[in-house]
């Protein structure tokens, strides 16, 4: 990549809000296909007209609405042309109703609102992890398919079939009650925290790594507001935690350093304790902080905070 | 990334349609091809003249051999392919899904290899 492509805002307005600006134009056009339509549509007004009229102070929002109108002006131009279809109108209808960009269904964020669509149980497992880690992490197919050890055209055909699924099923791209949120919980931490663990494991990427595992965090800390829940207050703090280490992790030579063994010891002795009373909670038991976590439990939770300050990590 | 879509149809496909239905999947694809590349998407697109028209050459012992037509007699034919720059594989698969000779035949896409001497 040419220096000179760096420094065009196009460019790094793509890289800063390209999955920012999809996750929304999802929910304001019903659908993926449209949405990436969209977001293509988006960069493409902006690369024509940023360098005459300058780039827009809140680019995010120019985006999103630059990609929503000029869809719905080409369904518009569409339905008038192949008389009025019902797929269409109905999209129309959809993507035309004035909406408050923040919070319609009172759900804080879009990206966290892909994810939970994305770990919809009608969708296998896996799809479900690989679909969120494209769609709102911007992970290419192929570094999917790197993480989870298997081939790009394996992945690709788990997206696929995923969003087909979605398409046929008609499954509504909204967030589910409060109810259905506690069975997709697990799903959605499990993304965050591969999202977590895709950035903290290749740390050749610099800038890249980083951006994801604070979008992890800020993620899981979105989880923590929505979802009071102990499994979610210890994904965030195993993520804070590791994330504390993140730039001490590899030595001079790129070796994974080990734990100081005080710390070690009294997480493995944890780890092997909680085993031991059958207290097998995932993040609980991969947690290596030195207090317990139970569910919803006030003073474990003021454990937590105090551990964590203890080790200069912000909570 | 760059993705060759290999598009195959079967011997005889187009014959079934008519000058008009033909007329308009020519229609289809060119337009296809100017929305690929208003989107930056579009390295190159051609369709291919039929296999009885191509000459297969080899080199051997450094002597040139020519013979008619493709090696192989195969059901499928090569008619034609897109080459295009996308984000992903998933992504190619979502631009080569909409290549309306899809719906006809059958599309092959395969990542073009990265070669750092033709940079």
């Amino acid at each position: 990549m040419q220096p000179r492509e760096v420094e065009d805002p196009v460019n790094s307005a793509y890289r800063l809000h390209s999955r920012a600006v999809l996750a929304s134009l999802v929910r304001l056009l019903g659908g993926f296909d449209l949405a990436e339509e969209g977001l293509h549509e988006a960069f493409l007004a902006a690369a024509v007209q940023w360098p005459e009229n300058g780039v827009p102070r809140d680019s995010r929002s120019w985006l999103i609405s630059a990609g929503r109108f000029r869809i719905i002006d080409s369904l518009r131009s569409k339905a008038r042309l192949d008389a009025v279809r019902d797929d269409l109108s109905r999209h129309l209808d959809m993507a035309s109703q004035p909406t408050d960009p923040s919070m319609e269904d009172g759900f804080p964020d879009d990206r966290l609102r892909l994810i939970f669509i994305c770990c919809h149980p009608a969708l296998p497992p896996d799809a479900q992890a690989a679909m969120a880690l494209r769609e709102v992490c911007g992970l290419t197919t192929e570094q999917i398919a790197a993480a989870f050890l298997t081939s790009a055209p394996t992945i690709a055909q788990r997206i696929v079939r995923a969003k087909a699924r979605i398409r046929d099923l008609a499954l509504p791209y909204v967030v589910p009650g409060v109810d259905e949120l506690e069975q997709r919980t697990e799903g959605v931490l499990r993304v965050i925290y591969l999202i977590f663990t895709e950035g903290y494991a290749n740390p050749e990427r610099g800038g890249a790594s980083e951006a994801l595992c604070d979008e992890a965090i800020r993620l899981a800390r979105l989880m923590r507001d929505l979802l009071p829940d102990g499994e979610v207050a210890g994904l965030l703090a195993l993520m804070l935690l590791q994330d504390s280490r993140r730039a001490a992790r590899l030595d001079t030579d790129g070796d994974v350093r080990s734990w100081r063994s005080r710390i070690g010891v009294s997480g493995t002795g944890r780890k092997s304790s909680r085993a031991a009373r059958s207290l097998t909670k995932r993040y609980h038991v991969r947690r290596l902080t030195p207090m317990p976590c139970r569910r919803r439990s006030p003073p474990a939770m003021r454990a937590l905070r105090r551990s964590s300050a203890s080790i200069g990590i912000g909570f | 990334m760059k993705y060759a879509c290999w598009v195959y149809l079967e011997r005889g496909a187009l014959d079934r349609f008519n000058v008009e239905e033909g007329a308009k999947l020519t229609e289809d694809s060119m337009a296809y091809d100017r929305l690929l590349a208003s989107r930056g998407n579009l390295i190159m697109a051609q369709a291919l003249e039929a296999p009885q028209t191509a000459v297969t050459i080899r080199v051997q012992n450094g002597k040139l051999s020519s013979t008619d037509g493709p090696f192989a007699e195969t059901r499928e034919i090569l008619a034609g392919f897109v080459l295009i720059e996308a984000r992903d594989l998933s992504e190619a698969i979502g631009l080569a899904e909409k290549i309306p000779l899809s719906a006809v035949g059958s599309i092959e896409i395969r990542p073009v290899m990265h070669m750092r001497a033709a940079d």
